[in-house]
């Protein structure tokens, strides 16, 4: 029982990170119909940015100024990149952003080299919050979980109480209509792509000390979040937010499920008794396979509602 | 107009500084090094380079091999097994005869073979393997080969050097690795070793985790501790290891970690103060060994590199041994041909930097060399990249400890 409850908040508090970086890129996808794919390289340099920005000014200026400089930074790539290939079709601007991620891999590792940065938690949150079970929850846990709760609040805000908002909303259900009544909506784009970096670069920010930050750390969590992105439905926030905490959810819980299909079968009387690769792959306890399980969902959910879980128009 | 103009001036005089030169580099001895330079473990191959690097500089210094300086020439295999077999072509067009290779024992088997296929029907253009660090015991086991030889340790060899290091009192073992070739072959050497020679340590978690999917690491964390395991016994590295034990410091738990891989670049940085007195692991060399052993010159060689601007230490002992050897087999060979090469390297005995006996065995060419078993320490002379926490040494396995049978038989060129 108590691992289920531990397991629950080490749920939440992956799923709320993974949000915090899904969310830009649902933003962008559902409005410009392209998968962004820097969007991993956004949030990497948002993490390399809070690094040093963090060593001048301290951390907790740093989660403010470096969301604003990658925001900027999506904005520059958005008003002199994006909105040049565009009028070439959906396909100009995948390519345009997937050799954006070479670009930006190769800049971060020119600048700040190869290895993994000393990029660490504030001493100010480098304690045990309340023992649970016997676990210490980190006050940085508490922390991420707050930032994004936040941002949850702004945004939802943003989007439901403000005239940007309304706008946004509408160019995100009904793009065609909105630019015919007159709305600017590159302006709308540059809006809604720099936002999206600056979300992106928030969550590198609160991301970069969780885990490690490094070259590789795009890579990692590229994958993850486009199905997130992917599985949540197109134009639908909500869609995604509950995408992302059942991905945090399951990647959790499958780590900590020893069984295997086998396992589940032998109540019902089915052993299988030869050794061959079908057998092999039914003993395979899920935790060796937890990571994949996201995957094979997406896929599930592209067969049988390709619009995604709260999808409002077909991907 | 004039900026076309400075273009053409700047070819001119590229092409002059890099064209100007041909007659001498005709001389040198080309050492092919092939590793990735590129992607996620990039920051490896880009490290060994540069070991290479400051060794092949120091050797030329003092004179190179009959009398011929090392050139050494690179190549970005992506740690991809195709990759490396371009790239092996182009070497053996360029007719260099030694190819160095040093990450992925996936590439590394596809080099032996490929290699040894090359010589038996190119013998007028051969070429060696030296093999710096692609580490399955398979190779030179079931998959050894005449052209191919391993200046590193076995995944059997540091196992055996692991689970010698592991301390008295410690009872409940829990083993974590990545679910592919290497991490699967540490944990059976581990499971083996174990029932060895620590019958009384009691295997509590036996666990395969995919290999650099995890982002989150809390859960296992949970798992670890509701097993009691006394110590994580892990060959994980980079970010499976910096992770894991990020998430295990936050959740209050109180493990050892034994590691194989956790000395490798980065990780001190990564880990810093989480993995005081608790985090060990198994190296060929770290800059306290010297220390220890009251031998200056190591000392001094290692001082080198890291006052000539490198934010790393070095660490690779090895690859100085294995272009020692190299140079005294050229040069007993008095040739550069790689099977009088090889013939000279087979059973040589030699010393390395550390005043220690290597041994070249000739059944498998398995190079024979010592481990040392370090913990992060605070208590210690030289620091690791600068973290204010270094290696303290507490065991040595030493070549003869690490001679372990082999079931290699070799098929040799007439």
């Amino acid at each position: 029982m108590e691992i289920v409850l531990v397991s629950l908040l080490n749920g939440l508090v992956y799923g709320m990170l993974l949000f915090m970086l899904a969310s830009g890129l649902t933003l962008i996808f559902s409005m410009m119909g392209v998968l962004n794919f820097a969007h991993a390289s956004i949030y990497m340099i948002g993490a390399y940015l809070a690094f040093t920005v963090s060593r001048l000014i301290g951390f907790f200026p740093a989660l403010i100024v470096a969301p604003i400089l990658c925001g900027l930074l999506g904005a520059a790539i958005e008003v002199w990149g994006l909105r040049r290939v565009h009028s070439n079709g959906h396909v100009a601007e995948l390519l345009f952003t997937f050799g954006l991620v070479f670009i930006i891999q190769r800049s971060v590792q020119m600048i700040w080299g190869m290895l993994p940065m000393a990029y660490r938690v504030p001493p100010s949150l480098d304690f045990s919050l309340f023992t649970f079970y016997g676990e210490h929850f980190p006050a940085y846990r508490g922390f991420m979980l707050l930032v994004s709760a936040g941002m949850l609040l702004a945004l939802w805000l943003l989007l439901k109480k403000t005239r940007v908002g309304m706008v946004i909303r509408a160019a995100l259900t009904h793009p065609q209509m909105a630019s015919a009544l007159g709305h600017n909506v590159p302006v709308v784009f540059t809006i809604v792509f720099a936002g999206g970096c600056m979300l992106a670069g928030l969550a590198g920010v609160i991301g970069g000390n969780y885990q490690t930050t490094e070259p590789g750390m795009a890579d990692a969590m590229g994958p993850i979040v486009f199905v997130v992105v992917v599985f949540g439905g197109l134009g639908s926030l909500l869609g995604c937010f509950i995408a992302s905490i059942l991905m945090g959810m399951i990647e959790t819980f499958a780590v900590v499920i020893n069984t295997s299909m086998l396992d589940l079968l032998k109540p019902l009387g089915i052993t299988l008794a030869d050794s061959n690769l079908f057998t092999e792959i039914m003993a395979m306890p899920v935790a060796r396979i937890g990571a994949l399980l996201p995957f094979v969902m997406m896929i599930v959910i592209l067969l049988f509602r390709p619009r995604g879980l709260l999808g409002t128009r077909d991907t | 107009m004039s900026r076309l103009r400075l273009i053409c001036y700047s070819f001119a005089v590229i092409g002059w500084l890099f064209g100007g030169w041909p007659a001498v580099a005709e001389e040198t001895i080309k050492l092919a090094y092939t590793d990735p330079f590129s992607g996620p473990f990039a920051s490896g191959g880009d490290e060994f380079l540069k070991n290479f690097q400051y060794i092949i500089a120091r050797k030329n210094a003092a004179g190179g091999a009959l009398g011929r300086k090392y050139e050494l020439v690179s190549f970005d295999d992506k740690l991809q097994p195709a990759e490396a077999l371009i790239a092996l072509k182009s070497m053996t067009d360029q007719n260099i005869p030694f190819v160095m290779h040093c990450t992925g024992s996936n590439v590394g088997a596809a080099l032996i073979d490929a290699v040894s296929k090359h010589n038996a029907r190119n013998p007028d253009n051969r070429i060696l393997y030296l093999n710096c660090g692609a580490l399955a015991t398979e190779l030179t086991n079931e998959q050894c080969d005449f052209w191919h030889f391993r200046f590193a340790g076995s995944v059997d060899m540091r196992a055996a050097a692991r689970i010698k290091a592991l301390p008295p009192d410690l009872k409940k073992v829990y083993l974590l690795n990545q679910d592919y070739l290497f991490g699967q072959s540490i944990q059976r050497d581990s499971k083996k070793w174990l029932a060895k020679l620590r019958p009384d340590i009691e295997i509590v978690g036996d666990e395969l985790m995919p290999f650099g999917k995890v982002q989150d690491f809390a859960p296992y964390v949970s798992k670890i501790k509701a097993s009691g395991a006394q110590s994580v016994l892990t060959g994980n590295y980079n970010r499976d290891l910096n992770l894991l034990i990020k998430a295990a410091v936050d959740s209050g738990l109180d493990v050892r970690f034994d590691t194989f891989l956790s000395h490798l670049i980065g990780g001190p940085t990564a880990i810093g103060a989480a993995g005081e007195n608790r985090l060990t692991s198994i190296m060929e060399f770290n800059s306290n060994v010297p220390v220890d052993l009251k031998v200056p010159e190591a000392e001094k060689f290692a001082m080198d590199w890291r006052s000539s601007g490198h934010l790393t230490d070095f660490s690779a002992l090895n690859f100085v041994t294995m272009i020692d050897m190299l140079t005294d087999a050229i040069n007993k060979a008095g040739s550069t041909d790689p099977l009088k090469v090889a013939l000279a390297l087979e059973d040589m005995h030699e010393k390395d930097l550390l005043g220690q006996e290597t041994i070249m065995r000739k059944e498998d060419h398995q190079l024979l060399m010592p481990y040392y078993a370090g913990v992060f320490s605070k208590d210690v002379k030289y620091d690791a990249e600068h973290t204010g926490f270094g290696w303290k040494n507490y065991m040595t396995a030493s070549a003869a400890d690490l001679t372990l049978p082999t079931t290699c038989k070799m098929k040799r060129p007439e």
